[in-house]
């Protein structure tokens, strides 16, 4: 329905993410606007001080659904460019765990495009993370005692 | 039987104790795959969700599956 962009970017690492490389892949002559979320490690979850994170994925399949998604989303909105970067091995509170950026012509369909991105790619791609406390260890979402961490 | 090769994800790993596990199941179908795995790791029914990729994509239960696809356990996930 629109154009798909040229530049773009689908990304899983385990070297810290830049984010201004994110944002500049994503950017468009054309565009208004650039909308960018970048989720971070916490250092709590349920009370508890989270020591570090470990993130694993299931690389081809991942880079498949993200692909999915970004096809959606191209479809909905007039997506000029685009990037996602996500981060698996261990991360540690404050680092950068995922980075996602669209740019439209205006900044309305910039914010409804890049949350659409990220609450689907939260949803369907196949990246798994795992808590680690001082006392203990859990992937989190697996079973249903364990609270929905968003 | 039909002998087909799963790779094992998050949790799941933990559970089967390894990151690819081979099952012996009666039928060709996902849903006879479930069956099989669900007999011989118990603790998958304990998960909130179990889904079964076959050549990286999201399969349904009725989808016939074949000894050389590439299928993976995913269990809920996690990602952001």
């Amino acid at each position: 329905m629109f154009n798909q962009p040229l530049e773009n970017m689908i990304k899983i690492t385990d070297k810290p993410i830049d984010v201004q490389k994110v944002i500049e892949t994503a950017s468009s002559l054309n565009a208004g606007a650039v909308n960018v979320f970048v989720g971070t490690v916490r250092n709590n979850a349920h009370g508890k001080n989270v020591v570090w994170l470990e993130y694993e994925a299931y690389e081809t399949m991942a880079v498949g659904e993200i692909r999915k998604i970004i096809d959606d989303a191209s479809h909905r909105w007039p997506l000029l460019g685009w990037a996602v970067s996500h981060r698996i091995g261990t991360l540690k509170p404050g680092e950068v765990a995922v980075a996602v950026a669209v740019s439209t012509p205006h900044r309305r369909e910039s914010f409804d495009a890049c949350e659409y991105i990220m609450d689907t790619l939260k949803e369907k791609v196949p990246i798994w993370k795992k808590e680690v406390f001082e006392d203990g260890e859990e992937w989190i979402s697996a079973r249903p005692e364990v609270a929905v961490n968003s | 039987m039909n002998t087909f090769r799963v790779k094992a994800f998050g949790v799941t790993k933990d559970i089967l104790g390894g990151k690819e596990t081979v099952v012996e199941a009666s039928g060709k179908t996902v849903a006879d795959l479930r069956s099989a795995l669900t007999e011989k790791y118990p603790k998958l029914v304990g998960l909130r969700s179990l889904f079964i990729a076959v050549n990286n994509s999201y399969a349904d239960d009725t989808a016939l599956l074949q000894e050389s696809d590439e299928i993976a356990l995913i269990p809920p996930v996690s990602g952001g």
